[in-house]
């Protein structure tokens, strides 16, 4: 038993540690769908995929948004805030890019007749990507909300807390997409 | 501060006046409906929660009056539910929504959300010495989407081809082809989507509650000397956040199928001659995907029962707590096996045998931090100075209940046993004593416990002894029968038995518990009746520690408001259970360890 009065140890900021154990959650979730898709590779009817070229570009796009999110976080650290807005624009934009060069591998597949009938990997391509697409979505308003502020609010009252909850959300969008796709790659093709 | 009650009927929240540490007024909304206090926040999941008991429970009734009376017209269940009790009888398609949802709202709503909700939002900062959660935003979004998933949910109940009606465990096919049943055709989808709201408040919530006892305790609260309250509570937290992802993962497969035309768990399926185009789908799959959260789920019912049942009985017999260290690591392994189990509702699935027994073996070994706990809450009470109080009461009834049921769970986790008498009677009576009615008394004894904390005032001693009484022998009369139909092979979820002549024998016994079943559910109306008597009309709260606790609720103001402590956060200079100690009563956990304390 504890006895000895021990003082409240320095501990990680709550907001960040909040955002840890989201990433959790989230990762049960797509833990779930990848596992789905493990029972049901082995099940008859199923039809490989291959990955439309699509998703390599994207998968560049989304590297380079990590790069750029992390030198965002240290301008800021750095109060160099025009430096910060504008890597925040650009993480923002590369976003988007992501998420509609989501939607083009998804038209590519679509017309190849990989829809949502019958069996195989498309359906479940659909849905995992797509969850994670919303999630990259989910960031992107983040970036915006944190964006808005930097331009209109005072900036000299900020904590860097948001901004590094962000780049752990940001980066771990990043990875988990590295993931599904090195997941893909090996079990769904 | 005003000790004035302020009452608002109509709305969800019915709160001790506010005292602004802050020192300007808040709007009626901000105070109590869109609130970021966590005790307002608590109070809003406590009734919504005991809204859910009562539906949920009266759906109970209905379908228990045809289970004991089926060839008995009672045309008030005309006049009520018109076509779905035509004749007054109950249709096949409204006994199948009325037990689907009766499961739904009561694991779900009432037991999941109603009491981590009110618990974990009440009691954590209150204990851990915090002003209030880690985000109180995402707190107060937590209940909203609750909120919003109860209406959903109540929303189904109402649209003409009625709510779901596949089992709470919606298998599909049942639960994927508005072919199968009527309640597949919308309520399902609404089910689907009010689930997902669930969800999303449910990991809002969880993801606070961590945070707030690993990151926001008192100065000297190190995570040992916390009240096994908290340690239950983070455990329960931890199963949600990580399993109800996979319930979000499989239900969306689920909606996908049903709605767009995916074949993740249909295959090969023929509809009055057409076949279904749907191709290579598992419906195994699903029952995986549902029992990884499912077994779990039981556990994140029954652990907050535990912490306060443990909290309880150490505070109302005067004693230490027995084998503090065992409890939470008995409660961590809870945590982790629970995870490990899930296959064990699948034996009759052509599951693997081989498989199979590695899930008897992980299911039994549960049974060790069980009994752990069990023979620890005994050695608690054991030669005790026990204040009988209704608390007290509940949580003896709880471990009495746990007992019962803990050791029908060893059957039932026995593939061998478990083939003869899964989806049976058998299986009822199990999850009933040991999960459901178990919780439930956890559950009030929390509530007679911590009412004076919450609204500054005592609930009725003597409705309280009726309830507890009548409950609990009540609860074993009406679950302890359905072992022995189970054991007869009488199957569970079926409409009417009366065509075999070998469950003619039970008819009497199936009146008996209908019979019982109205009673216990009238007693309950009066648990509702006292709980908000006693909200305007209780006894009045005039000690800061009623029950002589030890633990940091008791320092705060006996009506706290936002921020809980007016001056400082008290600092915490030992555990929370010195009960008896050095020929005193109790020593709060604020004081200092005198220079010649014995250690405990
Ligand atoms: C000693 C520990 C326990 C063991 C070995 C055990 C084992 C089992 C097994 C094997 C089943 C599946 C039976 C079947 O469907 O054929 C089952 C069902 C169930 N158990 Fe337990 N159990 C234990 C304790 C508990 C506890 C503590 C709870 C809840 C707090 C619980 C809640 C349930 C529920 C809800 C079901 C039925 C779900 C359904 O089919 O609708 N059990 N149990
Ligand atoms: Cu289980």
């Amino acid at each position: 038993m504890d006895i000895v009065s021990t003082h409240q140890k320095q501990k990680m900021h709550p907001h960040k540690f909040v955002m840890w154990i989201a990433i959790g959650s989230i990762i049960m979730m797509f833990a779930g769908l990848t596992s789905a898709f493990i029972v049901k590779s082995n099940q008859t009817n199923w039809n490989p995929i291959d990955l439309p070229h699509e998703f390599w570009f994207s998968t560049a796009v989304i590297l380079i948004s990590s790069v750029t999110m992390q030198l965002a976080v240290r301008a800021f650290k750095q109060r160099a805030m025009t430096t910060y807005r504008r890597l925040l624009a650009f993480t923002l934009v590369l976003g988007l890019v992501f998420v509609t060069l989501q939607w083009f591998g998804f038209q590519n597949l679509w017309s190849q007749q990989i829809t949502f009938s019958g069996g195989g990997a498309g359906q479940f391509l659909y849905i995992i990507f797509g969850l994670h697409a919303l999630h990259v979505l989910g960031g992107v308003v983040a970036l915006l909300v944190m964006f808005c502020k930097a331009f209109f609010g005072k900036t000299k009252l900020y904590s860097a807390v948001p901004v590094e909850v962000a780049s752990i959300y940001w980066h771990f969008v990043d990875i988990l997409w590295i993931y599904l796709l090195i997941f893909f790659l090996i079990i769904g093709g | 501060m005003s000790e004035a009650m302020n009452i608002h009927p109509g709305t969800t929240a019915a709160v001790a006046v506010h005292h602004d540490g802050h020192g300007h007024h808040q709007s009626f909304i901000s105070k109590y409906i869109f609130s970021q206090d966590h005790k307002t926040i608590s109070k809003q999941f406590l009734i919504t929660g005991i809204i859910w008991a009562m539906i949920g429970g009266l759906f109970s009734v209905l379908f228990r009056l045809q289970l004991g009376f089926p060839d008995q017209s009672f045309p008030i269940l005309e006049t009520f539910f018109g076509h779905w009790a035509k004749g007054g009888h109950i249709q096949p398609e409204f006994y199948y929504a009325l037990i689907t949802m009766h499961g739904t709202i009561l694991v779900f709503f009432v037991l999941t959300a109603g009491m981590s909700g009110t618990f974990a939002n009440f009691l954590i900062p209150l204990q851990v010495g915090a002003r209030d959660m880690a985000s109180p935003f995402l707190n107060m979004l937590s209940y909203w989407f609750f909120f919003l998933a109860s209406i959903i949910m109540l929303t189904s109940l109402f649209i003409s081809t009625g709510p779901a009606a596949g089992g709470w465990t919606i298998y599909p096919p049942l639960s994927a082809l508005g072919e199968a049943s009527a309640g597949s055709i919308h309520g399902m989808d609404y089910w689907i989507i009010s689930m997902a709201m669930f969800i999303v408040s449910s990991l809002l919530g969880g993801i606070n509650y961590i945070t707030t006892i690993l990151n926001m305790r008192t100065r000297g609260m190190s995570m040992t000397r916390m009240p096994l309250t908290m340690w239950a509570l983070l455990f329960t937290a931890i199963l949600g956040v990580l399993s109800f992802p996979v319930l979000l993962s499989g239900v969306l497969l689920l909606f996908f199928d049903r709605n767009l035309g995916t074949s993740f768990y249909l295959s090969d399926i023929v509809v009055n001659g057409q076949i279904l185009p749907n191709e290579g789908g598992s419906a195994i799959l699903f029952q995986h995907l549902f029992w990884f959260l499912g077994h779990p789920e039981v556990y994140i019912i029954i652990l907050p029962a535990m912490g306060i049942v443990s909290e309880i009985l150490s505070v109302n017999s005067r004693k230490p707590i027995f084998g503090y260290m065992a409890m939470v690591g008995s409660l961590f392994a809870i945590t982790i096996l629970a995870f490990l189990v899930w296959a064990h509702h699948m034996f009759v699935t052509g599951l693997n045998p081989f498989l199979g027994s590695v899930f008897v073996l992980l299911t039994l070994l549960i049974a060790v931090p069980s009994a752990i706990k069990v023979f620890n809450w005994l050695t608690t009470i054991w030669r005790g100075n026990i204040r009988f109080t209704p608390a007290t009461l509940f949580s003896i009834g709880f471990v009495s209940l746990f007992i019962s049921g803990g050791l029908t769970g060893i059957f039932v986790g026995n593939s061998t046993i478990d083939i003869h008498i899964h989806d049976t009677m058998f299986i009822v009576a199990h999850f009933h004593i040991v999960m459901g009615v178990a919780a439930f008394f956890g559950m009030f004894s929390g509530l007679y416990h911590w009412f004076p904390k919450m609204f500054g005032r005592y609930m009725n001693n003597t409705l309280g002894y009726i309830h507890f009484w009548v409950t609990i022998v009540g609860a074993y009369l009406i679950f302890w029968p359905m072992h022995y139909q189970g054991l007869a092979g009488m199957p569970r979820r079926y409409l009417d038995k009366s065509g075999w002549a070998s469950f003619n024998q039970f008819t009497e016994l199936d009146k008996m518990i209908t019979i019982v079943t109205i009673i216990v559910f009238a007693v309950q109306l009066m648990f509702v009746f006292n709980f908000f008597y006693s909200i305007f009309k209780g006894r009045k709260v005039n000690k800061l520690n009623p029950w002589g606790a030890t633990t940091l609720e008791w320092t705060t103001p006996i009506r706290p408001g936002h921020g809980n402590w007016e001056g400082e956060i008290p600092e915490v200079h030992r555990w929370a259970y010195d009960y008896g100690k050095d020929g005193r009563d109790f020593i709060p956990q604020t004081e200092k360890i005198g220079e010649n304390e014995s250690k405990h």
